[in-house]
């Protein structure tokens, strides 16, 4: 275990120095400490590597990450864990808006709450949010599976391409061409195996599953008028 | 961009404190805001006095006798303490219009006015407004504070956060409003005017105006979220309190925190990194299209 102390070491050199472990293929595994709300911290991560950040962080932690798992005690800012393509992040506090945002692969765990526009455009990662999500959720989200254990905010799912949502609370309202469907068998394995790698205390069968109605997907010659 | 801080003390012994916890807020959301800094900061009222923070570009000779000639003209016992390009004047609150008439017609600008609330704002980094006006050393019971990265307006004195549209009011904004011409034009039907071509100010004057017509805090920021167009996390001050309010799409950042304390308000939890007891805060970031607002 190497730490990292943020009230010594400059936010670049941390990066660098974990960028290059991850490099390494070392596996290794680094604490950081002093966070105090920094942005950009354990970015870019591009190996297997274990990194447990001991507070709350700015904007875009964890971003583009491939392979690493990243544990933040704490809260993150806006943009935690964008664009990633494999790995882990947990968030052990509150994710503030756009967490998971364009996510390729990887699980994002929240064990918090998240804000608004969690999930927008994800293209594959999973994300699992223990608490509430705020509006605009998984907004043109592609790919991937979207699980929430508390209640969603406004217009759930906006313009929903192929991301499965599932949600065990309350839904404020559901966006353009979102709607509810039924959770088939397929759907409980999906969700049980995502339930039990977020260390999440929920049954799949108290959730509701939500998708695209896909009638954006193609221009309706009956609205022409409208333009 | 912009920063917004705020802090809201509970409990009287760290009052002294004050402005050394703003400052150090305040100056971590440089990044966001490098363009000018202000604060608001509700410190001592003495009775029956008022107090009005005036601002002008060459303080040596517009503050020069001010005292004795403010005295003189109202025939009353007016104090001057001049901070920088800034100056407080205390005064019995009875002598107040005359005084803010007197001031203007000096060429003063008039930064705010208020049995309690101080208002210090100017062009440059947050760190050297700061020591300008030696905010560290300031106390009171709540204050909030402004970064600026200008948009909307031109990078004055008269451009920077906070703007105070009536007694012991002032409000802080991140975002831009989109309607601020058209409202500015109906408060002016309503004999409410503005100072500045600023859209913040028209905010503020909306909030003053609302409250003047007899809605509470509350109320009047409930009012934002219906009547102003645009993107805005706003921080308001009064005399007992402050509020916060988002609009409903709330794409500008906010985070909150309370403690037994205080209760803090900034755009990012880096600049709470220093608060006392920070560690065990409940520490949350405020729904959108939703009014917080706590008074004593």
């Amino acid at each position: 275990m190497t730490t990292l102390d943020m009230s010594t070491t400059p936010l670049r050199e941390v990066n660098v120095t974990l960028q290059e472990a991850a490099k390494s293929q070392s596996n290794s595994a680094f604490e950081i400490t002093n966070p105090r709300g920094s942005h950009a911290v354990a970015v870019g991560l591009d190996g297997p590597l274990s990194v447990t950040i001991k507070g709350s962080t700015g904007y875009y932690c964890a971003g583009m990450n491939k392979s690493a798992t990243i544990r933040v005690e704490g809260s993150t800012g806006p943009g935690v864990a964008e664009n990633m393509m494999s790995g882990e992040v947990v968030i052990e506090g509150d994710a503030s808006q756009y967490a998971g945002a364009t996510g390729h692969g990887g699980l994002l765990n929240i064990k918090g709450n998240a804000s608004s526009r969690c999930g927008i455009s994800m293209k594959g990662i999973d994300i699992v949010v223990h608490g509430n999500i705020g509006h605009m959720s998984a907004f043109m989200a592609q790919k991937g599976n979207l699980v929430v254990l508390g209640d969603a905010g406004d217009a759930l799912g906006d313009s929903l391409y192929e991301a499965r949502l599932f949600v065990r609370g309350s839904v404020k309202s559901l966006g353009a061409d979102c709607i509810e469907k039924e959770m088939r068998p397929e759907h409980l394995e999906i969700l049980k195996d995502l339930l039990a790698k977020a260390g999440a205390n929920a049954k799949p069968e108290e959730f509701k599953r939500y998708g695209s109605a896909r009638k954006l997907y193609n221009f309706n010659i009956d609205h022409a008028d409208e333009y | 961009m912009c920063g917004i801080v705020g802090l809201f003390l509970k409990k009287d012994d760290l009052r002294p404190k004050l402005g050394d916890m703003l400052t150090d807020m305040l100056i971590t959301m440089t990044d966001r805001g490098p363009d000018s800094a202000g604060i608001a900061i509700y410190g001592d009222e003495a009775a029956g006095s008022t107090k009005i923070t005036v601002q002008s570009d060459t303080p040596d000779i517009a503050f020069a006798g001010l005292e004795a000639a403010l005295n003189e003209a109202l025939g009353t016992t007016a104090s001057v303490k001049t901070v920088d390009t800034h100056a407080v004047i205390v005064l019995p609150v009875e002598k107040q219009d005359a005084a803010v008439s007197f001031l203007e017609g000096k060429g003063l600008r008039i930064m705010g006015v208020g049995s309690s609330m101080e208002i210090y704002k100017e062009v440059g980094l947050p760190k050297d407004v700061a020591a300008r006006f030696g905010l560290r050393d300031m106390g009171g019971s709540h204050g909030i504070g402004h970064t600026r990265m200008a948009t909307e307006s031109a990078v004055t004195t008269m451009g920077a956060h906070p703007f105070s549209t009536a007694d012991d009011q002032c409000l802080v904004h991140n975002g831009s409003l989109s309607n601020h011409n058209q409202m500015r034009r109906k408060l002016a039907k309503k004999g409410v005017f503005t100072k500045s071509e600023n859209d913040t100010e028209v905010g503020a004057a909306y909030i003053s105006s609302r409250i003047a017509e007899g809605a509470s805090l509350g109320q009047a920021l409930e009012g934002t979220i219906d009547d102003l167009d645009g993107f805005f996390t706003f921080v308001t001050g009064t005399k007992n309190g402050f509020g916060v309010v988002r609009d409903p799409i709330a794409c500008k950042p906010a985070v909150m925190a309370e403690t037994e304390d205080y209760v803090a308000f900034a755009s990012e939890y880096r600049a709470f990194a220093d608060l006392p007891g920070i560690e065990a805060a409940k520490v949350w970031e405020p729904e959108p299209a939703t009014v917080y607002f706590w008074e004593r």
